[in-house]
């Protein structure tokens, strides 16, 4: 049995479906993001776990029990809110003794344990200060520790980084990860940004429009994409459009005037992504597609290209290995191998 | 409507408001509802020198206001009273609003606090103020007046609309400074400098950019003062007299000198209702006009 | 941002001696020496507020005036503070109308409420009362707490009440330890400034105190209607006083403006 497990859990607000069908299962100590854009559910049901949001139908356990009959302050959830939520009247160190006083939790205990958490955010000399004069991760840290000391059972953090500056963010992503390691909590993490959700997460689930798009490790997510919405949002792609047709036997996906040789599947119109990094210049013929390079920029580790095919804008990106590359308005051809692209059906193309 | 007790939480929500509202709910039709609506039933009972109030149903005491040219002047000086009011205050209240805004801290701090707070002095303390100003020994205006040679004969203030006009027109006027003012705190700055770098005059700027912007500050101050000038009584009480009557002065001696209550209700009503009618009437024009331009 | 010129700063001169003539004007004559009303020109003399000692009936309203204000106001917020919290926190049917409601004190006339009291005060049996004003008087202040309390509720992050559930706060909790606290500006000045316009009432209240509970500023407009003499300038010149420091303290401690610019659309003077 999992340990937190969401069955067919739908939302709908009037006749929207915030939240269509939703599955998922979560082990103990497992680290899970809800990606995607906005609107595509994943707050609405990180709410519903919470017990702010009520569900339209389709239940959530945590170990078995139903965590729907009970008030959202009897879960023992500990959440971190985009906007920290801090008490404003209260010091960093009152704010996190709050739920350990809703506890009823002896003072020597409160207190050291109190200490202890910000100790493990690394806030120890702050304790007696107040929210409004503490910077942006301070606080951050503080609603860390505010939900951390409760030792909830599972950790559901709402976007909890998107308020800070990208080199703030970066650091704060290092230390939540060794942090959430460290003590071991289930977390859930709902946020936007693609490259935050695959650096914290064990796993990723992408939605889109309140269903699940996919379910799986970053790295699987990332190479294997089960949906040209996924190949999209999940690092830049190139979506190009194909068809798939039997010649003499064998299944070959045709691109502008490139035949890739590809696993049997049934003659269609498909639309085909490809990482940009996994595009190679090529002198030959076979399996590439002939461009004209548009523009071409130096971003130091890489070069990143525009080129102009018969299939469209394609973006590609070269490590810069220090050797000659082809110059603007050059003519180019390009590969990649079979097993780089991922092919969906046509009428799911991604913009 | 659901009779069962609320269970689920999603009942209990639904609940919520209105158990949370209950408590002043009930306070308001209590005292406010059941009051306005016995005053209107009121206006309807007939009264006698002797019998005293009669709870009948019958039309006399209305149609005494409308066939009595005596209550037609009287609705007709406090209308234009009011419009007076509203004006004085508008265009004499609106550009020192507009000033105030573009002093500096503290000056701005401090004149806003004295403009704005004779709000909060007592009416009838201004208002002798204004009595000091006007009449008697103490009556320095006219005492200036005739010293700088600008009058051969001292002006009557006291017990005329003139000094009720002027009197009112400071009793309100930090309401049409207000609304105004927190009209241009909405304004962007920077719109002004804008239009100056594309060589608009200072004028320009005044009439194109500024005013319409403030229009709607201007419009719902003029509501205010409107419906509090109509409805004023201290004031007119004490620098009209029992002479110059308002409507609210009216419904006062009908009740507490007269004893007429009915007549006096039929006063307080029509007063009550066409006060509503106007400026539920203005809001909608004023927010019709602006709807698009102010979100 | 540019600088008035002369001629705005003129007219600022102007505009700032008309508001402030008729209140100082009140506050010179309280000084003067003669028996009669007169602009003190040789020397200032206190007698006319000794006076105010020998008049057992200001005292008396005074503090009938401070009572009042104090008991209606805070019961005003009493009231207004679940309201607010309803009116700030949920969308339900008749919110609209329930808000214009609580506004329509500012709308309807003093006038006619002191004649609707009047009327519904006798036929209950709590004509002239100390608790029917209290009633009348929480009524008319009851939109400017709700104001200042609703901006204060409105203005605070919902997300820290869920924080505080989340952490195993009970309603009550949450209530007393988050919501209570973070609002109390809002209920303190909200209570202030309905204390000021309950002390300051005098066209509703005129119709309905006895001789018993008679208010400060009616006792002034009876006072006035008889006959103007230094008396009650001395008079009005302390509760000009009072009301000044009272200001001044909002003013320094919230900020007039917030406490004046609200989101209502009407006030009562």
């Amino acid at each position: 049995m999992p340990f937190l497990a969401l069955e067919s859990l739908t939302k709908r607000f009037g006749d929207q479906v915030a939240v269509d069908a939703l599955d998922l299962a979560v082990e103990p100590g497992e680290f899970v993001s809800l990606l995607g854009p906005s609107g595509c559910g994943k707050t609405t049901t990180l709410q519903m776990i919470a017990g702010f949001i009520e569900p339209t139908s389709g239940a959530i356990t945590l170990e078995g029990r139903d965590l729907l009959g009970m008030q959202p302050n009897q879960r023992g959830l500990g959440i971190v809110f985009q906007s920290y939520a801090l008490f404003p009247h209260m010091t960093a160190a009152e704010n996190v003794a709050f739920g350990l006083e809703m506890r009823r939790v002896a003072k020597a205990e409160r207190d050291q344990r109190v200490a202890q958490t910000l100790e493990l955010v690394g806030l120890g000399a702050l304790a007696d200060r107040y929210p409004r004069r503490m910077s942006g991760g301070q606080q951050q840290r503080v609603a860390l520790a505010r939900a951390l000391v409760i030792r909830p059972r599972i950790l559901l953090l709402d976007e909890p980084l998107s308020n800070l500056d990208a080199k703030l963010r970066e650091e704060m992503q290092i230390e939540l990860r060794q942090i959430q390691r460290t003590v071991g909590t289930t977390t859930i993490l709902v946020t936007h940004d693609q490259a935050e959700a695959m650096a914290l997460s064990d796993r990723i689930v992408v939605m889109n429009k309140g269903k699940v798009e996919q379910i799986g490790r970053p790295h699987e997510a990332y190479e294997k994409p089960a949906s040209a919405f996924v190949a999209g949002f999940l690092g830049k792609t190139n979506v190009l459009p194909g068809a798939v047709h039997h010649d003499t036997g064998a299944a070959i996906a045709m691109i502008g005037d490139g035949r890739w040789p590809v696993p049997d599947m049934t003659d269609a119109q498909v639309s085909i992504s490809v990482r940009p990094e996994k595009i190679d210049f090529i002198d030959a013929a076979a399996c590439s597609i002939g461009g004209t390079v548009r523009t071409r920029i130096f971003q130091g580790n890489h070069w990143l290209y525009q080129v102009d095919t018969p299939c469209g804008l394609v973006t590609v990106i070269r490590q810069n290995s220090g050797q000659a590359v082809p110059a603007e308005g050059a003519a180019v051809r390009l590969t990649w191998r079979t097993e780089d692209m991922a092919i969906h059906p046509a009428a799911a193309t991604a913009s | 409507m659901s009779v069962t007790a609320p269970s689920t939480p999603a009942v209990r929500r639904a609940w919520a408001p209105y158990l949370l509202s209950a408590p002043a709910l009930l306070l308001f039709a209590g005292v406010v509802l059941i009051p306005i609506a016995m005053t209107v039933i009121l206006s309807f009972h007939d009264w006698g020198q002797y019998k005293g109030i009669e709870p009948v149903f019958i039309l006399k005491n209305w149609r005494e206001i409308i066939d009595d040219s005596y209550f037609h002047e009287m609705f007709l000086r406090t209308l234009r009273i009011s419009v007076l009011v509203t004006l004085i205050a508008a265009v004499f209240g609106a550009p020192e609003a507009y000033i105030l805004n573009r002093m500096r801290n503290p000056w701005k701090g401090i004149f806003l606090l004295v403009i704005l707070g004779p709000l909060l002095i007592s009416v009838v303390a201004r208002t002798l103020g204004w009595a000091l100003l006007f009449g008697g020994e103490t009556g320095v205006i006219n005492k200036a007046l005739l010293n700088l040679g600008v009058i051969t004969a001292p002006i009557p203030f006291m017990f005329t609309e003139t000094g009720v006009v002027i009197a009112l027109s400071h009793v309100l006027m930090p309401f049409m400074v207000l609304s105004v003012w927190a009209g241009l705190q909405r304004l962007d700055p920077q719109v002004e400098n804008a239009a100056l770098s594309l060589g608009a005059s200072h004028a320009t700027v005044l009439r194109r950019i500024v005013l319409p912007q403030v229009m709607p500050g201007i419009l719902s101050g003029s509501i205010i003062v409107f419906a509090l000038a109509a409805s004023a009584f201290a004031t007119p009480a004490i620098i009209g007299g029992r002479r110059l009557k308002v409507a609210a002065t009216l419904a006062y001696d009908e009740f507490l000198n007269t004893l007429n209550w009915p007549l006096g209700a039929a006063v307080a009503s029509l007063l009550l209702v066409a006060l509503v009618v106007i400026i539920v009437g203005c809001n909608r024009l004023v927010e019709r006009r602006y709807a698009q331009v102010f979100q | 941002m540019s600088r008035n010129g002369p001629l705005a700063l003129a007219y600022h001169t102007l505009f700032v001696a008309f508001v402030l003539a008729p209140i100082v004007i009140v506050c010179i004559v309280a000084f003067t020496p003669e028996g009669f009303l007169s602009i003190p020109t040789e020397r200032f003399s206190l007698r006319w507020f000794r006076a105010i000692a020998q008049y057992p009936e200001f005292i008396e309203a005074f503090w009938n005036s401070v009572w009042l204000a104090a008991l209606s106001s805070a019961i005003a917020v009493g009231f207004s503070v679940p309201a607010a919290l309803a009116i700030a926190r949920h969308d339900f049917r008749g919110r609209e109308a329930m808000t214009a409601l609580f506004l329509s004190p500012l709308m309807v006339p003093h006038v006619v409420l002191g004649i609707a009291f009047l009327r519904f005060f006798t036929q209950i049996g709590l004509g002239g009362t100390f608790v029917g004003l209290v009633l009348s008087h929480i009524v008319v202040v009851f939109p400017f707490a709700l104001r200042l309390v609703l901006s204060s509720a409105v203005g605070m992050d919902r997300a820290v009440e869920n924080a505080a559930v989340s952490l195993g706060a009970t309603n009550v909790a949450v209530f007393r330890r988050i919501t209570l606290p973070l609002i109390l500006p809002g209920l303190a000045s909200g209570w202030a400034l309905a204390f000021i316009q309950s002390f300051d009432e005098v066209t509703m209240t005129v119709f309905i105190a006895a001789p018993g509970t008679v208010t400060l500023p009616v006792r002034m407009f009876l006072y006035i209607q008889d006959n103007i003499d230094p008396l009650v300038t001395s008079v009005s010149a302390c509760v000009i006083a009072v009301t000044t420091v009272f200001l001044v303290v909002l003013d320094r401690i919230y900020g007039l403006e917030r406490l004046l610019v609200g989101r209502g659309q009407q006030e009562g003077v």
